[in-house]
């Protein structure tokens, strides 16, 4: 027992270690053993597994989006562009607390709160590892405190990105309409993949109605990203296709000429070829700057525009509906003419009122007194005399001028390419026994038939309407894309609004004739220095009322109580190349306020010189 | 001891028919391991140049410390054993104080105090000078005594691994006390403690281990072993770590990504890769081969080191050479365990591999110890 050996053998004690060192050698094979089973279970037995989470890792799809269609004018002119911006975007998955991460970025540059909202918005609806933005736009500094502050923000990034700019600011808001951040509601509506790396969506104006056409074809990469979530390379990758390129009809110095003319007025311009239906110009005043909305309008320019008296964003092409007044005469006299109620010869005796058989209300002419004894159709149309069309409205009644007026597009869409229109009002008695709930007055068609009382009318219908006279009947679809960039373009739709007798056009267009270059034409103001002939029709439309709630000071209550100012054109009459309609609000005379700005219009459309290609498909460089 | 007994003495007289010790055993180097410790330290670098990412002056401070390591070897292989043997208690109850001192004027972070930062000294870990001098003390003490301990020494000897052992514990750093008291326990083992001994010992640990659990064990000590269990719970949490290096480890396969081609690594998934989890790395480039080869290496350098042990002159450098070599063996283990998911993750580095000077020193001061051992003189035993 080695207890009772005092001096152990060194023998015995070297052959115990030896034991002892062989054990543990034993055991550092077994360990080792163990070690190498467990590598070899990594990578050989889950090899598959494990490979599949690295590139899971690593390599992350992302979408491309593609490049926005640019907007040409007819002439070749870039109207939207898209410019090189900066968005500062964030991975969600990859940035932890969100909360903690936004008070820290908000320590370095000003994020609006809306975005902030909208930002954590689209992170609820996102899908897995895709980029959000939060703020669009970021200036030069922006961009270097980024930077410099990289590392503390992880899963942000600052991604270099086409935005969309408008070039002509105000000139085409109400045409082009403009993009913005994709809404929720909007978010649902849209291919979830072809939008999946898209911020923006078209929200009014042509870019909403094109907006398929202009958005293109979404692309892949297949993108190495760190831990981090920042991008270092791309892998491979499937080029996204950029929309199209569309060409409008529109003509970019026309509708800025247009736009000038109405100046501070609130009102509408709307020309049309009357070859074909392409719009010319199409304004709607106040307009505003499209620019604020790309990438989200902040609240505050948001609340100027809305809260605005004047409606800036509201689009009086399509949506304002006025009586049309007086404009509608010519159509009134084509219908008599037509229904043979009266002749060129027929004369009307105007003592400056009308009284209706067993009435004895007085309907007066607006101008005091009357215009003579013996009036015919073209001098109504003329000096645009009341009684005349009091007397051919009662003679019509009202459902044979609904009949009538409704073959030039009066009462009802006109089919233009933007999102929404309205319909107008051409009243009939079925309509107001529906609507109304009661008989037709006889007194009421007297209204109608001077272009008041129920009958409303978009400026864009005007010019329609207008248009189709101009072109002897084609009642064209108006369209402002002229083309799509590579496509040939479709020919222009119209329905033929058939005459018993073609000879009655000739009738109505001396009537509008004279007004412009007659001696007691209504518009002879704006025939000095004309070097072509215009055919015309002034109007003058009674502002019904004022909407409820509506809190203007006493002044301008009165000014916006004066009637509207309207007139309609086309020119030259030896073969019409522009037809037109002009709406003033509260411009009181259409003779004095309206027609000077449809001169200014067809002044610069028809003095244009024109390349010798213009008018189709090659007319735009690039 | 004369002062004569610490220095050694080359052969001398006239007329001896050996002929004068080759240079390397006049210089002490014991040349296979010598040449062994090379190639790994060659491979260690080869992988922390892909692990940091080809950073030249990661390579380059890492170079230095490997220099000084292999200097601080060389200087401590110059020692006779004795010398050890000598300084052993004086070493340890030094120790002792600092780790006191440690407790009450220690720096750190997370909560834990490991370092001490005195004066005109680099701030360092006592806890790091224990896993030396621990088993020096156990081997000075047991050396002394009849061999297998009877059970008087095997409790002056579990006092001896036990005081530095808690005081570590109590910084707290679990992983290094667990390591220096295995370092003394080796020491015991190579003793010849009896294995009813050390069987009883390991039922005694099995069962206590629910009340250590439940009192002893801090909340991230008990969080490590929980995310062993389950990384996929905390899979961005505690978890990531080990989700990203088995995943590491496993995308490797049999011949890995190649050399500077790991994914995981290179784009930062994986956590502390050129330090505690840089075998993951080698596993990710280099694959099974990889592994297998640097494991064979291990073993290499652990084999010299036995067979060194067997070839010691005395009873104190047998013990201290098995459980420096033991001890040795148990880091390679705990790390590519604790890396692949086998262990908790107990913040061990993988030897000379990782990037570090700290441990590495200590490793090479106990290869320059069993240098020592292997050219001593060889004396004639009694």
């Amino acid at each position: 027992m080695t207890e009772r050996i005092p001096f152990p053998s060194h023998r015995d004690e070297r052959e115990q270690f030896k034991a002892r060192l062989t054990a543990a050698a034993l055991f550092i094979i077994v360990l080792s053993l163990v070690l190498l089973l467990r590598y070899f279970s990594l990578q050989v037995l889950q090899y598959e597994d494990y490979r599949t989470q690295s590139e899971r890792n690593r390599v992350h799809l992302q979408p491309v989006p593609p490049s926005r269609g640019l907007i040409y004018d007819r002439g070749g002119v870039l109207l939207a562009d898209n410019r090189p911006s900066s968005t500062l975007v964030a991975i969600s998955e990859r940035v932890g607390d969100i909360d903690a991460a936004l008070a820290e970025l908000q320590k370095l540059i000003d994020i609006e709160p809306e975005d902030v909202e909208k930002f954590r918005q689209q992170v609820r609806n996102q899908r897995p590892f895709e980029l959000v933005p939060l703020k669009f736009r970021l200036t030069e500094e922006e961009i270097a405190i980024l930077a410099v502050n990289r590392y503390r923000l992880a899963g942000f990034e600052v991604k270099a990105e086409l935005a969309r700019y408008y070039t002509q600011g105000p000139y085409f808001a109400h045409v082009l309409g403009y993009v913005g951040r994709i809404s929720e509601s909007e978010q649902a509506g849209l291919d979830a993949v072809n939008y999946s790396g898209t911020h923006v969506v078209g929200k009014t104006g042509i870019e909403k109605f094109y907006e398929d056409t202009l958005h293109g074809r979404v692309g892949y990469e297949n993108v190495e990203t760190n831990a981090r979530g920042r991008v270092l390379r791309a892998l491979d990758r499937t080029d996204p296709q950029r929309g199209r390129d569309l060409i409008l009809s529109i003509d970019a110095d026309t509708q800025r000429v247009a736009y000038q003319a109405l100046g501070d007025q609130r009102g509408a311009v709307v020309a049309i070829d009357p070859n074909n239906g392409d719009v010319i110009a199409f304004v709607s005043t106040p307009g505003f700057d499209p620019n604020l909305f790309v990438g989200g309008i902040s609240g505050k320019d948001y609340r100027a525009l809305n809260d605005s008296p004047d409606l800036p964003l509201y689009n009086r092409a399509t949506m304002g509906q006025y009586p049309p007044g007086s404009t509608v005469k010519p159509l009134m006299g084509l219908a008599g003419l037509e229904y043979e109620l009266v002749t060129p010869f027929t004369v009307v005796a105007d003592p400056g009122w009308y009284r209706l058989p067993n009435d004895r209300r007085h309907y007066r002419d607006w101008k005091r007194g009357g215009h003579g004894r013996s009036i015919d159709l073209h001098a109504a149309i003329e000096q645009s005399c009341d009684i005349y069309f009091y007397t051919l409205a009662y003679k019509l009644g009202v459902d044979r001028i609904h009949a009538f007026n409704s073959q030039f597009g009066l009462g009802r869409a006109s089919g233009i390419d933007l999102p929404i229109e309205r319909a107008g009002l051409l009243p009939s008695q079925a309509w107001k026994r529906e609507r109304r709930r009661e008989p037709w007055y006889p007194g009421e068609t007297l209204s109608v038939g001077i272009g008041q009382g129920y009958l409303l009318a978009t400026p864009l219908q005007l010019a329609v309407a207008t248009a189709a006279i101009a072109s002897r009947g084609k009642l064209f679809r108006p369209r402002i894309l002229k083309s799509i960039s590579q496509e040939i373009p479709e020919p222009p739709q119209f329905e033929q609004v058939e005459l018993n007798n073609p000879a009655n056009w000739d009738e109505i267009w001396r009537g509008m004739e004279a007004v412009v270059h007659g001696p007691k034409g209504t518009a002879k103001g704006i025939s000095r220095d004309v070097s072509y002939r215009i055919a015309g029709k002034t109007g003058t439309a009674q502002v019904i009322g004022i909407a409820q709630g509506e809190n203007y000071d006493a002044s301008s209550i009165a000014e916006r109580h004066r009637d509207h100012a309207l007139f309609i054109a086309f020119a030259p009459v030896e073969r019409p190349r522009i037809a037109l309609a002009v709406v003033v609000e509260n411009g009181e005379h259409g003779s004095s306020t309206a027609a000077p700005v449809a001169r200014r219009v067809m002044d610069t459309y028809l003095q244009k010189k024109w390349p010798v290609s213009a008018g189709e498909g090659e007319l735009v460089a690039w | 001891m004369s002062h004569g007994d610490f220095v050694r003495q080359l052969p001398t007289g006239a007329g001896n028919l050996r002929t004068s010790p080759p240079l390397l055993q006049r210089l002490h180097i014991d040349l296979p391991l010598f040449v062994l410790l090379l190639a790994l330290t060659a491979t260690g670098l080869l992988v922390l140049f892909s692990a940091s990412d080809r950073n030249w002056s990661a390579l380059a401070r890492q170079g230095t410390y490997f220099a000084l390591a292999y200097a601080a070897m060389l200087v401590v292989s110059q020692l006779d054993v004795r010398f050890f043997r000598g300084v052993a208690p004086y070493a340890y109850a030094g120790g002792v104080l600092l780790l006191i001192a440690v407790l009450f004027f220690g720096t750190g972070a997370k909560g834990a105090q490991r370092w001490l930062a005195i004066p005109g000294l680099p701030r360092f870990q006592p806890a790091e000078i224990l896993k030396l001098v621990m088993p020096m003390t156990v081997a000075w003490y047991l050396a002394r005594r009849v061999l297998p301990p009877v059970p008087g020494d095997v409790l002056a000897a579990l006092a001896i691994v036990g005081v530095p052992t808690l005081l570590i514990a109590r910084q707290p750093d679990l992983g290094t006390a667990l390591l220096v008291a295995a370092s003394g326990l080796l020491v015991l083992f190579f003793a010849g403690l009896r294995w009813w001994y050390i069987l009883t010992a390991m039922l005694l640990v099995v069962a206590g281990s629910f009340p250590a659990w439940n009192f002893l064990l801090h909340d991230y000590q008990k969080q490590r072993i929980l995310t062993l269990l389950d990384p996929e719970s905390d899979k961005l949490g505690a978890g990531w770590n080990i989700i990203q290096s088995k995943t590491a480890i496993g995308s490797g396969g049999w011949e890995g990504k190649g050399w500077l081609a790991g994914t995981q690594s290179h784009l930062d998934f994986l956590p502390e890769s050129h330090t505690d989890f840089i075998i993951a790395v080698l596993a990710e480039e280099f694959g099974l081969v990889g592994v297998a080869l640097l494991l064979g290496l291990y073993l290499l350098i652990i084999a010299r080191c036995i067979v060194i042990c067997l070839n010691a002159q005395d009873t104190f450098a047998r013990l201290l050479g098995g459980s420096i070599t033991v001890t040795f063996f148990i880091y390679v283990f705990v790390n590519m365990g604790m890396v692949s998911g086998l262990l908790p993750v107990v913040g061990v580095p993988l030897p000379l591999v990782s990037q570090g000077g700290t441990a590495l020193t200590t490793l090479m001061v106990g290869f320059g110890i069993l240098m020592s051992i292997s050219t001593e003189d060889k004396k004639i035993t009694r």
